[in-house]
């Protein structure tokens, strides 16, 4: 099986998050980069479906050329070629143009391709089914389980929706975008990494498809946080008969 | 200008999230003119039309079609039917829409199958569109939006220019409001649909979920833990806790990664959502992407060696303490109550 899995750059952040002065982006001088959970997940989930069953997982993003970093991340964890789709720094391409750059490079040669559910920095919860029309191909989104047919012609992709399990059996080559939970992702060996370092990625250049139109961000801006203190009951042990005390006042003591 | 809404039916009729979507979906049909919303829903058989049309005029509809022959839940197949609808009000946009604004407006609620159903509506018709807004107006020529990033901790103002929008309502932002007085009927149609097998390949078979992991979101009491409970062992007293209180145990990221407690167990962004009375917080230091899944607790506490970790300022009472002396203490002083 070839698999195709699409990886997002995105700053880590941790207790606060701060913007740049023109509240475009988020202010990433202390912080490092990284991909989203899900994409951490999706990336696990080839590997493990090479592992089983042979072929290839190769990474694509679309991102500057800094982006090198997750996509090499990426090769540490098992995956066995990278493909950046490079754009000018601090360039925002939107869900439309975002899915067709990843159109140019998932149209051929992958049974199946595997997003996040959603970019954890914009959240657009659509690059994957876009992606899918884009191919003609069938698309599952939000899954928490993956099981590929013996034959390796089709896949059933489940997820729990209200308390029901969906279960979506689709024919290959097809598209899925996964959730964080669907596996526990393994951590880089020590070969992964060296290896990943030595490893080539290629490059391709950015095709803006012409006249896109999409959402277009004016600015950023952090919600107000409810303006609370809170009360310190105490320290330790002593704390426990007013925090029972607290107990009872919010109606949750047996 | 038409403003469709999407809306989605559990056992207990709308599900509440629909009702939010229609609350932001009234005040774009008001601010454009329109009469009210044109309610869309996808039933089997729809189950007593009459009545659904009674439940959506209460929230602003004006019409509703109830949509049947389609088995079960198929986000591409819906998704064909509300283009179709969105066609045949006029102005049909398609994947090299016309510059000019019919104004039209397709709204969902920000659930799984609303941002699926209205992601597969963008990729046929080609137009754009914003998952998760908290508020949507209409400026010369376009929309104003205010929508959620980073799972709500970051606000986005946006601008879209489209010959119609397509928006999903953040679950947690709009709440929903009936229309005051007494509304005037909603129009139903019943609409028999007839969905292409190229359209049926991506469809649910349902059953119940054996999982269990449904009841972190609706639980009263969570009694949640972190880095700080220290191990897979050091859980039990969070579960006892849990048990004495009537309520179930919640885990920060790193509890789930260590492999200390499954994923369902999982509070935040990446998580669950959990709105419970009682969100009792132990050895967490509240990251924001955390809070994402906590801050619709009505009460939160607490209990922490740091005093000054984000989750002990931003609770209502927090506990200066190791968690491992502190709740058995707690338990054993509720024991002895009861
Ligand atoms: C895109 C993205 C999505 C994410 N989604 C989620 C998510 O859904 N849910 C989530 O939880 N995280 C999520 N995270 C991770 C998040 O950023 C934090 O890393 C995580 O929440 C930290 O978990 P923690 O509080 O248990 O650990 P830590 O941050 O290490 O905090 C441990 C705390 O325990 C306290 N402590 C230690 N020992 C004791 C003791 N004996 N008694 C009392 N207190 C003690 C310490 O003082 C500290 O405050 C996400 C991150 C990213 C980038
Ligand atoms: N710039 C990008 N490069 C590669 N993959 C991306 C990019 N943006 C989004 N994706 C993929 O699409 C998924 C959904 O993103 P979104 O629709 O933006 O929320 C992400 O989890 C990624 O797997």
């Amino acid at each position: 099986m070839d698999i195709l899995v699409c990886v997002k750059r995105v700053p880590t952040v941790g207790g606060v998050i701060t913007l740049t002065a023109d509240q475009r982006a988020i202010d990433t001088r202390a912080s490092g980069f990284t991909i989203s959970p899900h994409e951490e997940c999706a990336v696990e989930e080839a590997v493990r479906l090479a592992e089983r069953f042979g072929g290839s997982v190769t990474v694509v993003t679309l991102g500057s050329t800094a982006a090198e970093e997750q996509l090499r991340a990426c090769l540490a964890l098992g995956a066995s070629a990278a493909v950046l789709i490079e754009t000018a720094d601090g360039v925002e391409t939107g869900p439309i143009a975002t899915a067709a750059a990843l159109a140019s490079v998932a149209a051929i040669g992958f049974d199946l391709v595997l997003l996040g559910n959603e970019a954890s920095d914009t959240g657009d919860y659509q690059v994957g089914i876009r992606l899918a029309h884009l191919l003609g191909r069938p698309v599952a989104t939000g899954i928490k389980s993956i099981s590929v047919a013996g034959d390796e012609s089709s896949l059933a992709a489940s997820r729990v929706y209200r308390g029901t399990l969906e279960t979506y059996p689709l024919p290959l080559p097809c598209v899925v975008t996964v959730k964080e939970g669907i596996n526990l992702p393994r951590y880089p060996s020590l070969p992964g990494r060296l290896r990943a370092k030595r490893a080539s990625v290629r490059r391709v250049p950015l095709d803006v498809p012409a006249a896109v139109r999409d959402v277009v961000m004016t600015r950023l801006r952090v919600p107000d946080a409810p303006a609370k203190q809170a009360t310190v009951l105490g320290h330790g042990p002593d704390a426990v008969p007013a925090l029972v005390a607290v107990l009872g006042e919010i109606g949750v003591l047996p | 200008m038409t403003v469709f809404c999407l809306v989605e039916l559990d056992s207990g009729g709308v599900a509440e999230a629909s009702l939010r979507a229609m609350t932001l979906a009234r005040g774009l049909a008001a601010d454009a003119g329109a009469a009210g919303v044109t309610a869309v829903a996808f039933a089997a058989a729809p189950p007593g039309a009459a009545g659904l049309g009674a439940e959506l005029a209460a929230y602003g509809a004006a019409e509703v079609y109830a949509v049947s022959g389609i088995d079960g839940y198929a986000p591409q197949a819906w998704a064909r039917v509300l283009a179709g609808l969105l066609a045949a009000a006029g102005g049909a946009p398609g994947a090299g829409a016309s510059p000019e604004i019919s104004g039209h407006a397709v709204v969902a609620a920000g659930t799984e199958r609303g941002n699926e159903v209205l992601a597969h509506l963008g990729a046929v018709t080609g137009l754009p569109m914003a998952a998760n807004c908290v508020a949507a107006a209409p400026v010369p020529g376009a929309l104003a939006l205010v929508r959620q990033r980073w799972a709500g901790l970051l606000l986005e103002e946006a601008v879209l220019d489209a010959p119609a929008a397509l928006l999903t309502v953040a679950a947690d932002a709009v709440s929903p409001v009936p229309v005051s007085g007494r509304p005037a009927a909603a129009v139903v149609h019943e609409l028999t649909a007839t969905a292409a097998d190229a359209d049926l390949v991506i469809r649910a078979a349902e059953s119940p979920d054996a999982g269990g992991g449904a009841s972190l979101a609706t639980a009263r009491v969570v009694v949640g833990g972190g880095r700080g409970v220290g191990s897979a062992d050091g859980f039990a007293p969070l579960e006892e806790l849990a048990a004495l209180l009537g309520g179930v145990v919640g885990v920060s990221r790193v509890v789930t990664s260590e492999g200390w407690r499954p994923h369902t167990m999982q509070v935040g962004q990446t998580g669950t959502k959990i709105t419970p009375d009682l969100y009792l917080a132990c050895g967490i230091s509240g990251a924001i992407q955390h809070f994402a899944g906590c801050s619709g607790a009505k009460h939160i506490i607490a209990i922490n060696t740091d005093p000054s970790a984000p989750m002990m300022t931003r609770a209502d009472y927090a506990v200066v303490g190791d968690l491992h002396e502190v709740l058995p203490a707690l338990i054993q002083t509720l024991k002895a109550r009861s």
